[in-house]
């Protein structure tokens, strides 16, 4: 008889795994109120190191051509593919789903991620335009990404809203900061594990588990944050989220569809170009 | 020379009295430093370190790309490193190359920076690979431009190849010709001196020679200002004092980017060579990018949320 090799879940900030800095776990049942797992307790100072790495890896990741984006994206699909099982498991565990509906979860999760994959190198054609001016110049509106993006992902279905929160954003070439639902937060970290043995850069995506309403105060308050997907925040956090990044005034949105543009539209900005004609 | 250490200034008493010298326990030293890094600051200590360690900041810019524009930007930044919030202590000086003394000294006489000293890196900065009439000329011109401090460069080949005393007749040399009123900071060069024992040797020769402040390393190579080097540094300057009376100052310089590590070389003060080297005429921290640091940090403990870079000039 052998004994099994429990998994530690942890963080994932700057492409490393580290342990949260407060030293402090919580504990996660499934749907049957049995033990789960202790994912970690993330910190105010973790997040403040996700913000650290996120801002410095963003303009390389802004930088690098949308085509490159896209091939990196669709890279991290291939990887999911591979962990379809481990997926399936986690979210019969977390959400007490069928092992049916599991599976198309996570195959649609997958789906959904191809599809934002694909936008990378075509959202500027679809929401930038050449407009006309009166007078000799070319005129151009470009959209750009905004920044460092913070997510809050809703709670069921977990792996799908994981990958319909996280994927628009970094196909911009936003950097984020995906903080996971506190009730199922074991796909957000096995998400990671995909995202960190594919080729996206370090920094680009961090991941932290904790607790929804402290997160709020500390991301809302954070003023090197550009953006908030506010999707899995409950009414009475929304509101405190709002009122706290209107300091710097974050774009705060929350989202019903899965696969939209607006998802990338929202957290993109939009220079707009005068250039003579002639020259 | 500053002390009666040694019985002239000839190398071979030179060499005699570095002879005296314990070797130094590297794994101790890594130890010692590693256990004072995790020390702890509270709040209301950590808003006094910030603004000391501002005070201590030599606001540095050695490139070869340094412009007269971005010079006088740094000393506008030095004397007011916030202009919107005139509660902040000046820099402790302006680093800049010999070239660029004169514009600094205007620029900060113009700006309300009169009491800013600026220093000039000299004899054939980084390197030192240059003969002694360039180095004592190179170090004539800086003073006569209206630096009032100079950080000078030791021939860390000659020191390696064993040539100690000509080392330290550089160090005099340059010293006689700042006299009292200019400041001198001897740059040791830790990172191309190999060991812990080649450093505290050279600490005590640059002492001896009559340097004002150690300094740890140029900025422009790899590894700068490690803790252990600023260790027996801090060290040196404290026993040095217990047998000559003289309080040198400690410069470490390059790799001190950002609040925590200032804190920690901070704490190595206090705790290597006393409370009294925490002022800046007896320690200064060379560096560019930490001052924003600092700043961003004064913000989050005045407004109680983390500030974000934009808040901050680009330098």
């Amino acid at each position: 008889m052998r004994i099994d090799v429990m998994k530690t879940y942890k963080l994932f900030i700057n492409g490393s795994f580290p342990r949260s800095e407060s030293g402090r776990v919580y504990e996660v049942k499934d749907s049957k109120g049995k033990f789960l797992a202790n994912p970690c307790l993330g910190s105010r100072k973790d997040l403040r190191e996700s913000v650290v790495a996120a801002r410095t890896a963003h303009h390389g990741w802004a930088s690098a051509t949308a085509f490159n984006r896209g091939q990196i994206l669709y890279r991290v699909a291939e990887i999911m593919q591979g962990r379809i099982d481990q997926f399936i498991a986690e979210i019969i565990a977390q959400e007490g789903a069928s092992p049916t509906s599991a599976k198309t979860q996570v195959q649609s999760a997958i789906d959904t991620w191809v599809w934002y994959a694909g936008w990378c190198d075509k959202i500027d054609s679809i929401s930038g335009s050449t407009n006309p001016v009166s007078g000799p110049y070319y005129n151009f509106s470009i959209p750009e990404s905004l920044g460092v993006v913070a997510i809050f992902a809703d709670a069921k279905p977990s792996l799908l809203n994981l990958v319909a929160s996280l994927a628009p954003i970094i196909a911009s070439g936003n950097t984020a900061i995906l903080i996971a639902n506190e009730k199922s937060p074991l796909c957000a970290i096995t998400l990671a594990e995909c995202i960190s043995t594919s080729d996206v850069p370090a920094g680009v995506v961090n991941v932290l588990t904790g607790k929804f309403d402290q997160f709020v105060s500390w991301a809302g308050s954070h003023m090197d944050i550009d953006g908030i997907d506010a999707t899995g925040v409950s009414k009475n956090d929304l509101t405190e989220l709002k009122e706290l990044g209107a300091e710097n005034l974050k774009r705060i949105y929350s989202f019903n569809e899965l696969q939209t543009t607006k998802r990338m539209t929202n957290f993109m900005e939009v220079k707009t170009v005068w250039h003579p004609i002639g020259i | 020379m500053n002390s009666t250490l040694l019985a002239d200034n000839s190398e071979a008493s030179l060499k005699k009295f570095l002879k005296t010298l314990a070797p130094v326990d590297a794994v101790g030293a890594s130890a010692r430093v590693e256990m004072l890094a995790t020390r702890s600051i509270k709040t209301s200590s950590k808003n006094w370190a910030i603004d000391l360690a501002i005070r201590m900041v030599d606001l540095t810019t050695l490139e070869g790309a340094d412009t007269p524009g971005k010079v006088k930007a740094l000393c506008a930044k030095g004397v007011y490193p916030d202009p919107t919030d005139l509660s902040i202590p000046s820099v402790g000086a302006i680093c800049v190359y010999n070239d660029m003394v004169k514009i600094a000294r205007d620029a900060l006489d113009n700006g309300g920076g009169k009491h800013i000293p600026v220093a000039a890196v000299t004899t054939a900065f980084p390197s030192g690979r240059a003969s002694m009439e360039v180095k004592i000329q190179d170090t004539k011109d800086a003073i006569a431009n209206g630096a009032s401090e100079i950080d000078m460069v030791i021939d860390r080949g000659a020191f390696l190849a064993g040539n100690l005393g000509l080392v330290f007749d550089e160090i005099r040399t340059i010293k006689e010709i700042c006299g009292n009123d200019v400041r001198l900071k001897v740059i040791l060069e830790t990172g191309e001196l190999v060991t812990l024992d080649n450093v505290r040797k050279a600490c005590y020769l640059a002492m001896l020679a009559g340097g004002d402040f150690i300094k740890t390393s140029t900025g422009k190579i790899s590894p700068a200002a490690t803790a252990p080097v600023v260790y027996v540094m801090l060290e040196a300057v404290r026993d040095f004092y217990k047998m000559a009376g003289v309080r040198i100052g400690v410069k470490p310089a390059g790799g001190i980017r950002n609040t925590k590590d200032a804190m920690k070389q901070l704490v190595l003060v206090n705790e290597i060579a006393g409370p009294e080297w925490l002022d800046p005429s007896l320690f200064r921290i060379g560096a560019s990018a930490l001052l924003n640091d600092l700043l961003m940090q004064r913000m989050k403990m005045r407004d109680g949320y983390y500030a974000s870079p934009n808040y901050v000039t680009l330098d």
